[in-house]
């Protein structure tokens, strides 16, 4: 490799044109003669509609249609669909409701979508929308997880028994009850996994058009993977031939998973806009975004780790129900399955794992794959635990890890839920991270706090991930209803300049610096010649996108495979122009030389040469120099890290402050450190807010979004958060050409048990043993009310 | 948002007037309220009357024992000002503790106390200090101008011109901040002056209010620990997702200690 480009944190290119106001994003995108959509929301958790009544807001003015689900419902629009089917217990596939892009009958969360006005001004559609008379007859609700399925629960979907979406299992659950029997020590956990809402900067939006003389519609949406919108909507919701939909998603604001999805309004646009005969936009307010982004995590659980004398894991048990909301989104169940329970190995030689997950519909937002996408709430369940079990057995929570991590010789090594990790050195990572987080000052820090009136506590976490979703046949085997490869291709120009097109979708994460510099080492020329396209469908080979840390290492892949061949082609045609074998053709840096000779040729000499092939081996080779791979990756690859937080909480008002925070990550290679700390830093603040700050809130009665607004649902702020101190210590994964593994939700991941488990240490000698995220001031304060009057009594 | 006529009037009078006339008016301040209510259609009044072109309305001067602040003096200019700093301290701290830099930047003190949010900051220094409000019509004095949830004693038509601040002997406030909206959860004015100790409470409640237990222990002896053992009951006060009411009933206890150490620090 070229040490002057990989490795190093060049500066993201892209930044310029965000930081000048210059990014292109769907809003910004203006169309002769556009028209505007208002979506009339669901004010109600549960209802039957009885009737709607549109004649007075089709009178009002400036409103050119209003659209309801009976008018989708005659046109034979479908049904969302979800990419995911999970076999129950039983064997019976999971329950499938309808997703109807404008309710049918029903409205099933406050939020859902009951009619479209399309108007000449936004103003003018949300007039009339306000002139739409539904009759809704108001039903009971539930929106609690753990009251989903109470016999008395008001069902989300009448054609069901309950609102049970399947029962799920994996580990082998004999063998896990055998090692509960044989253990010296059972800890016992019950955990809430709090419901977060995405808050991506960029509100969803999306602009659609169809043109009559092509008889072609575009869709410009806030998409993190325009191919799948475009599939699932072509071959699902609406009919429509694929080759006769573009779908561009240019620059997006942030994404964190919610942007993954294909949701109602990019479908009921589409399908509008040629109803209408004119381009038709939306853009999300902040509030429709709470009401109606899918949310993240809300799980409930019971968790129990079996030890024995010294400490050494012999078994976990663990009994989730995940929240699926009404509706199922895109991906939303394999979330808090395949994507969660293969995960509770974490980096320990546990032998025997079993875990049981049940899906539930409940009266509220679809949930879906948020930042980490079953992988923090895994890592949560297993790092409270062991930290729970060193608190009763005495052990420190550094030496019970350090009994039982998979040792760095144990690689590759096969866990009891499904997976096999192929690299890792778990021990090199925590040491690091001792040491940064000066763990052995933090008695004194401790004391020193104590003066001042504070309490200060120390966690620890040590996470895994699978990233780099995902080979095929597995994902397929465990019930993908698509293949998760990357798509890449590497165009260079008679010029010796390049062009390249990514099937991942860079939406703040910073690829088209990242791509570059692969390209740009791989090829030998300089960064400023590599241009990285992506997010369009008319442009860009059919990908999958970006989500689950896969760009690089299966996007970056299939790049690789493409530079691979471009480099193979090039060296028959250097072959040719230097009269040599081609075998004798050595490359590097851009140059192809005869080995062991001065004769040589750059690599834009060989491109100028094959597309101007005057005197060229036409019949052996032929012109061009464009090449096209699809990377389907062999194993999951699969980051880890040791994370180290230390709080101080003000015990009168409860109020916690992270004092310091370390991670110390293993993500293989890396190819720009600047922004993979980037990404960490995003990852920590992510993590952070979800122990400390955020939690989406419905009112359990009346099924309201308590929490839809920054007055009410808490972001973390910059001066929530401590300066992080960050390091990596990288084992080069095994089976990709890059040896990277991925790093976009790594901090998300390790953070919100990092965090707990300091705010507990910091608490236990007050005698509080338990809490739940967030812990704000308040649940701090009732915390350590409750172990006083429990210590009084 | 729904349509509205929008003024800009550039004398107090034409302002009053134009209230007046029009159907069903209101005063622009610095919008950070108003523009809110507005876009989330909670509100939709006729005429919007700008009262930034008053310059009568805004600044702040020194009169004999007394800080006058107009009632347009955005957030950020008493924060800043030095004759506030010097003479009010807490004021400015309250100042500078509001919202964000924007919202510091655009909002204003009339617009504050007129909106009367119960977690707003003001109303707690407007009342502690034992302010007077100047309006178009009248004084009225801070005990009588705050008289409930978003409601105070202005007749409509009514605008506040000025606030008339005693300089207290020394005064501290402290707030502990709502996490998500960062208003006051329970935020605490202490004032001490010749004619006594004010406590006034914002956040915790439907509206500011007085302790007079907390005045009271505090005439005797100005040290936090007077108020030990001084309880504010529960039972009326706020409930919701961010904090019981029992919560907000213990944090009067700990932010007044901490205001009175703010006042004797000088802060
Ligand atoms: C993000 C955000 C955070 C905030 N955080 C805080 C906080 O931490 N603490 C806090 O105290 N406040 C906070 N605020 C409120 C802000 O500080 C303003 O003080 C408040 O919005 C009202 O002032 P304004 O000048 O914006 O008034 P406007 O919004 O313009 O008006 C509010 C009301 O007062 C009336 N009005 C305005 N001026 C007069 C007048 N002179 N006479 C009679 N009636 C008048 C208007 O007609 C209207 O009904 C926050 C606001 C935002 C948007």
């Amino acid at each position: 490799m070229n040490a002057t480009v990989i490795g190093k944190p060049i500066k993201r290119r892209e930044d310029e044109r965000f930081l000048r106001g210059q990014g292109r994003y769907v809003d910004d995108l203006r169309f002769p003669g556009e028209t505007h959509a208002y979506f009339l929301r669901s004010p109600h958790a549960h209802a039957r509609i009885r009737s709607i009544d549109t004649s007075a807001a089709l009178a009002a003015p400036g409103v050119l249609a209003v659209f309801t689900g009976e008018d989708l419902k005659a046109d034979n629009v479908g049904s969302l669909p979800c990419g995911w089917l999970i076999t129950d217990v039983n064997g019976e596939p999971m329950k499938e409701p309808p997703h109807p892009p404008l309710a049918q009958g029903k409205v099933r969360y406050v939020g859902d979508h009951v009619a479209v006005v399309i108007a000449e001004s936004y103003l003018q559609a949300k007039d009339a929308a306000e002139l739409i008379e539904v009759d809704y007859e108001e039903l009971p609700a539930v929106t609690e997880t753990a009251r989903a399925l109470a016999p008395d629960a008001p069902k989300v979907h009448d054609e069901f028994a309950d609102n049970c979406c399947y029962v799920w299992e994996i580990g082998d659950k004999a063998a896990t009850d055998t090692a509960f029997e044989r253990a010296k020590h059972i800890t016992r956990l019950e955990l809430v996994n709090n419901r977060l809402i995405p808050n991506a900067i960029e509100p969803r939006a999306a602009i659609a058009l169809y043109s009559p003389g092509e008889d072609r519609y575009t869709l410009y949406t806030t998409s993190q993977n325009p191919h799948v919108i475009r599939l699932l909507m072509c071959a699902f919701v609406l009919g429509l031939p694929e080759h006769k939909v573009r779908v561009v998603a240019p620059d997006v604001g942030g994404g964190f998973g919610s942007k993954i999805f294909h949701y109602a309004e990019e479908a009921v646009l589409t399908w509008a806009s040629r109803k209408v005969g004119r381009p038709i936009r939306w853009t999300a307010e902040r509030s429709e975004a709470f009401l109606s982004d899918a949310h993240g995590r809300d799980h409930v659980t019971t968790a129990e780790l079996a030890l024995d004398e010294q400490g050494q894991f012999l078994g976990m048990r663990v009994r989730t129900t995940a929240n699926l909301g009404a509706y199922l989104s895109t991906f939303s169940t394999c979330v808090p399955t395949i994507l969660y329970a293969t995960l509770l190995a974490g980096q320990y030689k546990t032998p025997h794992i079993h875990c049981q997950v049940t899906g539930v519909f409940t009266h509220t937002a679809p949930v879906d794959a948020y930042r980490g996408a079953g992988r923090p709430e895994a890592t949560y369940v297993v790092e409270r635990l062991v930290e729970q079990a060193a608190r009763e057995l005495g052990l420190s929570p550094s030496e019970i890890r350090r009994r039982n991590f998979i040792p760095k010789e144990a690689f590759p090594y096969s866990t009891p839920v499904g997976l096999t990790y192929d690299t890792g050195d778990y021990e090199a990572t925590l040491n690091r991270a001792e040491e940064l987080a000066d763990v052995a000052g933090f008695a004194q820090r401790r004391q020193e706090a104590a003066k001042r009136g504070k309490l200060r506590g120390l966690g620890y976490a040590t996470y895994i991930e699978a990233c780099g979703l995902a080979p095929s046949q597995i994902a397929g085997s465990l019930g993908a209803r698509a293949g998760l490869y990357e798509s890449g291709e590497v165009r260079l120009h008679p010029t010796g300049k390049v062009t390249v097109f990514t099937g991942s979708h860079s939406h703040g994460q910073g690829h088209e610096t990242t791509f570059a510099q692969v390209v740009a080492d791989r090829l030998g020329v300089p960064i400023e010649d590599v241009e990285i396209v992506h997010g369009d469908t008319d442009r860009v080979p059919f990908g999958m996108g970006t989500y689950g840390s896969r760009s690089i290492a299966v996007g970056g892949a299939a790049l690789m495979k493409a530079l691979d061949k471009i480099i193979d082609k090039s060296k028959k045609i250097a072959a040719h122009m230097l009269e040599a074998a081609e075998a004798d053709i050595e490359f590097d840096n851009g140059v192809f030389r005869v080995v062991g000779t001065d004769r040589q040729v750059t690599i834009g000499e060989v491109a100028f040469a094959a597309y101007v092939p005057h005197n060229y081996p036409l019949e052996e080779i032929e012109p061009g120099l464009n090449e096209t791979a699809f990377y389907d990756p062999s194993n999951f690859t699969y980051p880890a890290g040791s994370y180290i937080c230390e709080v101080e909480i003000d015990p009168e008002t409860g109020k916690v402050e992270i004092a310091s925070f370390t991670a110390v990550d293993d993500f293989g290679n890396v190819i720009n450190p600047m922004i993979v700390e980037g990404q960490v830093h995003g990852g920590l603040a992510q993590g952070i807010g979800q122990a400390l700050l955020e939690n989406c809130v419905y009112d359990p009665d009346s099924g309201q979004l308590v929490t839809g607004s920054y007055m009410d649902y808490t972001m973390p702020r910059a001066d929530d958060l401590p300066s992080f101190q960050i390091d990596m210590h990288g084992t080069p994964c095994t089976h990709n050409p890059l040896g990277v593994k991925g790093c976009g939700a790594a901090g998300a991941i390790g953070a919100p048990a990092a965090v707990m488990n300091a705010v507990l240490d910091a608490l236990r000698p007050l005698g509080v043993t338990h809490l739940d995220m967030p812990a704000t001031p308040h649940r701090v304060w009732q915390a350590i009310q409750q172990a006083k009057q429990q210590q009084a009594a | 948002m729904y349509a509205f006529n929008y003024h800009r009037p550039d004398s107090l009078e034409a302002a009053i007037g134009l209230l007046r006339t029009c159907e069903d008016g209101l005063f622009l301040a610095g919008g950070q309220t108003l523009l809110q209510s507005l876009r989330q259609r909670l509100a939709q009044p006729s005429d919007l009357i700008d009262l930034g072109a008053l310059p009568e309305l805004s600044g702040i001067r020194r009169e004999g024992d007394q800080l006058v602040i107009g009632a347009m003096t955005r957030h950020a200019e008493v924060a800043a000002s030095d004759l506030v700093r010097q003479s009010i301290p807490a004021l400015a701290a309250l100042a500078a503790g509001i919202g964000d830099a924007q919202v510091r930047n655009m909002g204003t003190l009339g617009g504050s106390i007129a909106n009367n949010d119960p977690a707003a900051d003001y109303p707690a220094g407007v009342l502690g200090l034992g302010a007077t409000v100047v309006t178009s019509e009248r004084e009225l004095a801070a005990d009588e101008f705050f008289t409930g949830m978003f409601e105070t004693a202005l007749e409509p038509g009514e605008l506040i011109r000025e606030v008339r601040f005693p300089i207290p002997r020394r005064a501290g406030y402290v707030k502990f901040a709502q996490p998500a909206s960062r208003y006051a959860l329970v935020g605490v004015m202490v004032a001490e002056s010749a004619a006594g100790v004010r406590v006034a409470v914002t956040g915790a409640g439907p509206c500011v209010f007085r302790v007079p237990a907390m005045e009271q222990a505090l005439a005797q002896d100005f040290q936090p620990q007077a108020l030990d053992g001084i309880e504010v009951p529960a039972d009326e006060l706020n409930d919701d997702l961010h904090a019981s009411a029992e919560y907000r009933a213990h944090l009067v206890g700990v932010l007044a200690r901490r205001a009175v150490k703010a006042a004797l620090a000088g802060l």
